[in-house]
């Protein structure tokens, strides 16, 4: 009990102070107060429920008026799209089970999501890992930022799927062209976002470093990665939300069983409702996705920019 | 002061170039420096003595001349010419501890045991009275207290000489007072060499052996170099009356506001 108190009370200290641009919700801070303040568990309770009821209720709210207007809007004879309830009827076992088997191509979305997230985290684990790497070295060093910058500046402007016939042609399969579109978009945000946060790492941490004689194998982990990351973790976190945007479109050209492909081939043989089913498959998952690279940032740079 | 000229600075000079401007900053900087010995240098902002201190740690390349430091030139930066920085500089990132232990395991890697290692990041952090804070992280203490843990990594480098870049100036009077006593007593106890950058005449004179004093710039030098003959151990309420301490007191004002006025009040 008294460890807990402790470890939530360091927490609670180092929450507020440590401002990173990768971390957004306040909410670590606001679970922990309660407990320094040694109130009655009840009211705690009581607390922590107001609060969640204040994150949840609006958004609900708002959530049921906009499908009541979408039903109103739709629900004359010969409209364009289904209704909500529509979308409820015919789409159920999409809603209700995500994870159902009744043969090669009829799974349920979840499945479907997986074999996407799995592409997306092979293309982006191999941005994040060359993108810190190649941002490290154009921050560190001024010929490769003078040589590498303008033509990453015209790169990154390129959309997703124009890459998409360039990589069939070289890989001359889906799969790995599907990877390679992840990781080409993926990748310009975190090596821009790296190459600022070296750049910006203080003169008295490089001066620490070279009393100490560091070597750069020990400068990048001990210095530059700490100090850098709450701008690697802001690119990391825009390079997610970009993959989870062109994995969807990119399965829609190469096929397989991905969540982008069921909607191209939900759309071609008019399952409508499916294709509204899978879109809020796709949100809630890039939001779930943001949020986790958002946490993750917060707890590891915890401390950093705090001097 | 058993071993004399340990670290010699030779006609040191620095001149910054930007384009076709060049900016002579420092110009025939000579003196020597004794084992375990406290030299000050003092002067006006802008008169380069930051600059000559980072030449000394070797941050800063020399135009013209060297740092002899016990017969072998020195131009790199290296473990024992430790550095404790003006702002601190410990990595927010890290705990008190850790901070220091980076140190540590850095300078001695291959010479100390795990514990070995261990007992003398506890042993530093404890000179400086901060063990009890050895898990927190910087964030987290007050300034003086970095700068505490600041000096603690310095010394744990067990360095030849100690640089302290301006130590106490981003501190309130009161906190710089104790840092003070706690440096005069580390010095008397280790009996380090210690140069330090200070534009306290104060603090100066209450610490240091020498205090040279650098004229204005460009182009600065030594003015005058002052020897400050004074018993230690000292104790600050006794030199406010003693005769030796006024004296130098008045000598430096005299050099400083007198004959080399600081540029902006000169114009």
């Amino acid at each position: 009990m008294s460890l807990t108190i402790l470890k939530s009370d360091k927490s609670a200290q180092a929450g507020p102070v440590s401002v990173t641009p990768a971390r957004a919700s306040v909410k670590p801070a606001a679970a922990v107060i309660p407990l320094r303040s040694g109130k009655p568990l009840a009211q705690v309770a009581r607390e922590k429920l107001e609060a969640v009821a204040v994150a949840v209720i609006p958004p609900l709210v708002v959530l049921i008026l906009l499908l009541i207007v979408w039903q109103l809007a739709f629900s004359r004879p010969g409209a364009s799209l289904p209704t909500p309830l529509t979308v409820w009827r015919e789409a159920k076992d999409l809603i209700i089970d995500p994870f159902f088997v009744n043969g090669s191509q009829d799974i349920g979305l979840g499945w479907r999501v997986l074999t996407s997230l799995q592409r997306v985290a092979f293309g982006f684990g191999l941005a994040a890992v060359s993108g810190v790497l190649i941002g490290a070295l154009i921050g560190q060093s001024v010929w490769a930022m003078r040589g590498l910058d303008p033509i990453f500046q015209v790169l990154r402007t390129v959309p997703p799927l124009a890459w998409l016939p360039i990589s069939l042609a070289a890989f001359r399969d889906s799969a790995p062209s599907a990877i390679f579109v992840i990781f080409i978009t993926a990748i310009w945000p975190i090596i821009i976002n790296t190459a600022v946060g070296v750049r910006n790492i203080p003169q008295d941490y490089r001066n620490i470093a070279s009393v100490l004689q560091l070597n750069s194998i020990e400068f990048f982990w001990r210095i530059m990665v700490p100090a850098a990351a709450p701008y690697i973790f802001t690119g990391l976190r825009i390079g997610i939300g970009l993959s989870w945007l062109a994995i969807v479109a990119a399965e829609m050209l190469t096929g397989g069983i991905g969540i982008g492909f069921f909607i191209w081939d939900a759309w071609n043989s008019s399952r409508l409702p499916d294709i509204i089913v899978a879109l809020a498959y796709i949100g809630i998952v890039g939001f779930l996705l943001d949020k986790i690279v958002a946490a993750v940032g917060t707890i590891v740079t915890r401390g950093v920019q705090a001097s | 002061m058993a071993n004399n000229s340990y670290l010699k600075l030779e006609q040191i000079g620095k001149s910054f170039s930007r384009g076709p401007a060049t900016t002579e900053v420092l110009r025939d900087i000579s003196m020597i420096i004794n084992e375990g010995e406290y030299v000050s240098i003092i002067g006006h902002s802008g008169c380069g003595k930051s600059t000559l201190l980072n030449i000394i740690a070797g941050l800063t390349p020399v135009t013209t001349g060297g740092v002899i430091l016990e017969e072998r030139e020195v131009n790199s930066p290296g473990p024992e010419r430790a550095v404790v920085f003006q702002n601190h500089s410990l990595l927010p990132w890290l705990t008190v501890y850790e901070n220091v232990a980076l140190a540590v395991n850095k300078v001695f890697a291959g010479k100390k045991s795990r514990a070995e290692r261990h007992d003398w990041i506890e042993h530093n952090l404890q000179l400086v009275h901060m063990l009890h804070a050895r898990d927190k992280r910087p964030a987290e203490i007050s300034g003086g207290m970095k700068q505490r843990v600041g000096i603690a990594r310095g010394l744990a480098m067990e360095p030849k000489i100690l640089l302290l870049d301006e130590p106490f100036g981003a501190l309130d009077a009161l906190t710089r007072a104790h840092l003070q006593d706690s440096i005069m007593e580390i010095h008397m106890k280790l009996g380090n060499t210690m140069v330090m950058i200070t534009h306290d005449v104060d603090e100066a004179i209450f610490l240091s052996d020498r205090v040279v004093m650098m004229t204005n710039g460009p182009a600065a030098t030594i003015g005058e170099i002052l020897d400050v003959k004074l018993q230690r151990p000292r104790r600050r309420l006794e030199l406010v009356n003693n005769k030796a301490y006024t004296e130098a007191r008045a000598a430096v004002l005299e050099f400083l506001y007198a004959r080399h006025k600081a540029p902006t009040i000169a114009a």
